[in-house]
C-alpha cells in the first residue's frame, strides 16, 4: 500500500510538470489557434531564469589569494559575491540561497516580454496557415532557442538547488498512519505539486471570474461576434499568450531544483506534453490538467519493477499506449469538444 | 510554341558524359585514387592526413563531447609543432617530432555522434568517405563506440575509442582496427570494490540502477560480481532507459527494499539526475539495517561532479584519471590544456589526447598509416609518461591496462574544479584480467583491414 501511495505522490508530481505545461499550449491553442512547438523552450528558459538569477547574485569580486594556488600553481583567485559585501556574509548567503523562489518574481516579466515578442514578432504571421507549417516553425524556435541556451550555458546539467531549509524530505507516511520511513517525500516535490495547484487555480480563476477572461472565453468560442461587438480580441489573444509562456516559465523555474536545468529538457517534455493535451481534449483547458496528472500517475506505475517484471519495457510505452486507447474510445480525448481541429 | 528536340533518352545521354566529365578530375586526385595508390583506405596525399573526431555534440554526453574535442585540438597543435608539446615532452616513446605525422601536417574532421549510435555511423561514413580520414576515434557511450567500431572495421580505417567503459568494446564486440586506453567496467569494480569493503563492510545489501544499454550492463554486472565476492547481496538491478530524465520513480522504491546501499550505473546527464532524485528522497540521511545508508558512482567524471554539485560530496567511484595525478605527463598536460583553455582537462580529455597520440606514435613507429601496420605497432606496447604510470596495450584484445583510480566526492572543495580527491590508486596488476575472462568471452578480434 506504501508503494502504491509513494508511486501516485511521484505520478502527481511529475504530472505537475505535464499539466503546466500542457495547460499553457492548450491556452494558446484555444485562443489563437497555433500548435506551439515551442512552448516546451519555454518552460527550459523558465528553468535557465533559475540559473540566471542564481549567477546574477553570485557575481562575485576577485581578489587575489597568494597563500593559495589554483590548478596551474599561480596564486589563487578568491571570489566574494557582492551581495555578500553589500548585506553582510550571512544575510548574502541567504539571499543566494533563494534564489529559485526569488527568480519566481524575476522570471514573470521576462517570460510575458518573451511571450509577447514571438507572438507579436513571429507567430502572428502564421495564424492564417495550416497547423503543418505552424508545428514547423515553431519547432525551429524550439531549436533555436535550445541552441541558444546551449551556447551560452553550456552543455552541462547546472546545479540550482532549493533553498537549503525546502532540501531535505519529510515522513509523509507518518501522517497518514503508516510507519516510520515508509512514505518519505522530498519537501521540494510537495512544493511543486502546491504550486502547480496554485498556478492552475489561479489561470482558471483568472479566465472565470475576470471581465476580462470572459471577453478571452468569448473569443475562443467564437472570435469573429466578439470582434463584431467592437473589442479587439486579438489584442487580448496576445495578452494570454503572454500569459501561458509565462506559466511555462515558472513550472520551469520551480522544476529547476527537482533536475539541473539542462539545454534539452523542453525538448524531453515537449512531446509528452502534447500527448497529454490530445489524450485531454485539443482545446480543453480543465482536459489538459486532468491528462496532465493521469499520465504522470501511470507513467509512475509504470516504472515500478513489479510491473516492469511482467510487461518489460512499459514504462517507455505507457503514455502512448494509454493515449491509443482514450483516442479509441473516445476521439476528441477525455474532454474534447466537437469541432476544434476537426476541419 | 516552342518545337524541344531534347528527348528522354538524349537526356540521359549528356547527363552520363557531362558527369564523366566533372568526376574525372576528382578521380585522379581524390580519396579513390589515393586509396588505390596507397593500397589501404584514405592513404594520405598532398602532405595532409586526416584524422576523424567523432563525439557527442549533442545529447546527454554534450558536455564530455566538448571536452573530447579540445583535447583534439589541442594533440593536432601538438603533434603539428605548436603549443609547448604537452605530453609528448613526456612521453616515453620519442618517434613524434612535431612535424605531424611521418611527415604529413595533420588535419582533422569533426562528426556529431549525437549519443545515438545511428546518427554515429552515419557521421563516421561521411569522414571516411567524403573527408577521406584514415582513423576515425571519439565517443563517449559505448553503444556508439561499439558501432562506430564495426563500422571501421569493415571500411578498413583504425578507431581509437574514446570514452568508452563497457567490458564488450574490448569483450564480445572486439575488432582488429579497434584500440581502447580507456579502462573498463570490471576495471573499476575490481579497483573499487575493495575500498569499498575497507569503508563500508563486507556485508551489505545493494540496490543497483543501471542504464539499460551495453555500457550499464557490463558495469552493473563487474560490480555485482566484485562486490557479491566480498560479501555484498545484490538485492535488486532496474534497468532505466538512457533518456529517463526524471528518476524518482526510480529512486522511491529503493526506500523499503531493505537495501543499503544505492549503487547508480550511470553516466553524464543520468547520473547527474539519479544522484540528485537520490538526495532529494533523504537517502544519504537514512539509517538501514543499523548501518548508513550509502551511494556509490562506479564511473565518476570531473564534468558530472560539477553537474551534480554538492550531491557527490563523500561518494565513491573510478575514474580513468584525474587532473590532480602528480606523475609528468599529468602536470604537463594539465599545464598545456590549462593554459590553453582556461580549466583542467577532464577524463574525456586525456583519454582521447592520448589515443590521438598513440596512434600517430604507431604510424611514425610502423612507418606508415596502413592499419595492419598501425595495429602491429600497438599491439603490445608498453610505454609510459601519458599518466597513470607505466601502460601496456594488450595485443589479445587491444585493451591498455594501467593504473586506476578510486575516488571520492570532496567534502571541502578548494576552487570550482576540486571536486574529487584521490582515494586510492590501483595498482595495474589488481585489475589486469585474462583475455577469455567470462565477462570478455565471445567475439573474435579477427584480422585487420586495411580496406581499399
Amino acid at each position: 500500500m506504501d508503494q502504491i501511495l509513494l508511486q501516485i505522490l511521484n505520478g502527481l508530481d511529475k504530472g505537475s510538470a505535464y499539466a503546466l505545461i500542457a495547460l499553457g499550449l492548450t491556452l494558446i491553442f484555444g485562443t489563437l489557434g497555433v500548435v506551439n512547438f515551442a512552448h516546451g523552450a519555454l518552460f527550459m528558459i523558465g528553468a535557465f531564469c533559475a540559473v540566471t538569477l542564481q549567477k546574477i547574485l553570485s557575481l562575485s569580486t576577485i581578489t587575489i589569494d597568494p597563500t593559495k594556488t589554483d590548478f596551474l600553481g599561480n596564486p589563487a583567485k578568491i571570489k566574494t559575491p557582492y551581495v555578500e559585501a553589500w548585506f553582510g556574509p550571512e544575510m548574502g548567503a541567504a539571499i543566494i540561497d533563494w534564489s529559485v523562489p526569488l527568480a519566481i518574481l524575476f522570471s514573470i516579466p521576462i517570460m510575458i516580454l518573451i511571450g509577447f515578442i514571438m507572438e507579436r514578432g513571429l507567430i502572428k504571421h502564421f495564424y492564417s496557415r495550416p497547423h503543418a507549417d505552424q508545428i514547423l516553425v515553431t519547432f525551429g524556435l524550439a531549436i533555436v532557442l535550445q541552441e541558444i541556451i546551449k551556447q551560452n550555458f553550456g552543455a552541462n546539467p547546472i546545479p540550482t538547488p532549493a533553498p537549503d531549509v525546502f532540501r531535505g524530505s519529510f515522513d509523509f507516511g507518518m501522517l497518514l498512519g503508516f510507519d516510520p520511513n515508509a512514505i518519505i517525500y522530498p519537501y521540494w516535490r510537495i512544493i511543486y505539486f502546491v504550486f502547480s495547484m496554485i498556478v492552475i487555480s489561479g489561470v482558471f480563476a483568472f479566465l472565470r471570474f475576470t471581465t476580462f477572461g470572459m471577453v478571452v472565453r468569448a473569443g475562443m468560442a467564437d472570435r469573429e461576434t466578439v470582434g463584431l461587438l467592437g473589442i479587439n480580441i486579438d489584442k487580448r489573444f496576445t495578452i494570454m499568450f503572454g500569459i501561458a509562456a509565462a506559466v511555462a516559465g515558472m513550472a520551469g523555474v520551480m522544476y529547476a531544483p527537482i533536475n539541473s536545468p539542462n539545454y534539452h529538457m523542453g525538448m524531453d517534455f515537449l512531446v509528452l506534453s502534447f500527448v497529454v493535451v490530445v489524450v485531454g481534449g485539443m482545446g480543453s483547458l480543465p482536459g489538459a490538467v486532468l491528462a496532465g496528472f493521469l499520465l504522470g500517475i501511470l507513467e509512475s506505475f509504470a516504472s515500478m519493477n513489479e510491473i516492469k517484471q511482467f510487461l518489460p519495457g512499459i514504462d517507455q510505452i505507457i503514455i502512448y499506449l494509454t493515449a491509443i486507447v482514450i483516442l479509441l474510445v473516445r476521439p476528441r480525448g477525455l474532454m474534447g469538444k466537437r469541432g476544434v481541429m476537426e476541419e | 510554341m516552342s518545337n524541344s528536340k531534347l528527348t528522354r533518352r538524349g537526356l540521359l545521354k549528356t547527363g552520363a558524359v557531362a558527369g564523366a566529365g566533372l568526376a574525372m578530375p576528382t578521380l585522379f586526385t581524390g580519396n579513390v585514387w589515393a586509396a588505390a595508390h596507397g593500397g589501404y583506405t584514405n592513404a594520405p596525399s598532398n602532405g595532409k592526413v586526416i584524422l576523424g573526431f567523432n563525439v557527442p555534440q549533442s545529447g546527454p554526453y554534450a558536455d564530455e563531447g566538448a571536452d573530447e574535442l579540445r583535447a583534439y585540438e589541442l594533440a593536432v597543435e601538438h603533434l603539428n609543432g605548436g603549443g609547448d608539446g604537452g605530453m609528448m615532452n613526456t612521453f616515453s616513446s620519442k618517434a613524434l617530432d612535431g612535424t605531424g605525422i611521418l611527415g604529413n601536417k595533420v588535419e582533422f574532421v569533426t562528426g556529431d555522434t549525437q549519443t545515438k549510435s545511428d546518427a554515429a555511423r552515419a557521421s563516421a561514413k561521411s569522414m571516411i568517405e567524403k573527408d577521406g580520414a584514415v582513423m576515425i576515434t571519439g565517443g563517449s557511450s559505448s553503444g556508439v563506440a561499439i558501432a562506430v567500431q564495426g563500422l571501421c572495421q569493415e571500411a578498413g580505417v583504425i578507431f581509437m575509442a574514446g570514452l568508452t567503459h563497457s567490458n564488450d568494446t574490448t569483450g564480445k564486440d572486439k575488432k582488429a582496427n579497434g584500440f581502447r586506453h580507456f579502462f573498463n567496467g570490471y576495471m573499476s569494480a575490481a579497483a573499487l570494490a575493495p575500498v569499498l569493503g575497507k569503508m563500508y563492510g563486507t556485508d551489505r545489501k545493494a540496490y543497483h540502477l543501471t542504464a539499460d544499454y551495453t555500457w550499464g550492463w557490463t558495469q552493473q554486472a563487474s560490480i555485482a560480481a566484485a562486490t557479491e565476492a566480498m560479501g555484498w547481496e545484490t538485492v535488486n538491478n532496474v534497468l532505466t532507459p538512457l533518456a529517463t530524465t526524471d528518476f524518482s520513480s526510480y529512486v522511491a522504491p529503493v526506500l523499503n527494499s531493505g537495501a543499503d546501499v544505492l549503487v547508480l550505473n550511470h553516466y553524464g546527464g543520468n547520473m547527474v539526475n539519479s544522484l540528485t532524485a537520490a538526495v532529494q528522497f533523504g537517502l544519504r540521511a537514512k539509517e538501514v539495517n543499523g548501518k548508513n545508508f550509502e551511494i556509490v558512482v562506479p564511473l565518476y567524471s570531473r564534468l558530472m561532479a560539477k553537474g551534480a554539485g554538492e550531491n557527490v560530496k563523500g561518494i565513491f567511484g573510478s575514474t580513468n584519471w584525474h587532473w590532480s595525478l602528480q606523475d609528468e605527463g599529468s602536470k604537463a598536460f594539465v599545464k598545456s590544456f590549462g593554459t590553453k583553455y582556461g580549466f583542467p582537462p577532464s577524463q574525456a580529455a586525456h583519454t582521447v589526447y592520448c589515443q590521438t597520440l598513440l596512434y600517430a606514435d604507431a604510424c611514425q613507429r610502423a612507418g606508415t598509416h596502413n592499419p595492419c601496420g598501425v595495429a602491429e605497432a600497438l599491439e603490445g606496447f608498453d610505454f609510459d609518461g601519458l599518466g597513470n604510470g607505466p601502460t601496456h596495450y594488450r595485443a589479445d584484445d587491444h585493451q591498455c591496462f594501467k593504473d586506476v583510480l578510486v575516488v571520492k566526492g570532496k567534502e571541502n572543495p578548494e576552487n570550482e574544479f576540486d571536486l574529487l580527491e584521490i582515494v586510492e590508486v590501483t595498482p595495474r596488476a589488481q585489475v589486469e584480467y585474462a583475455p577469455d575472462h567470462p565477462m570478455f568471452a565471445g567475439g573474435e578480434l579477427g584480422k585487420c583491414n586495411p580496406g581499399a
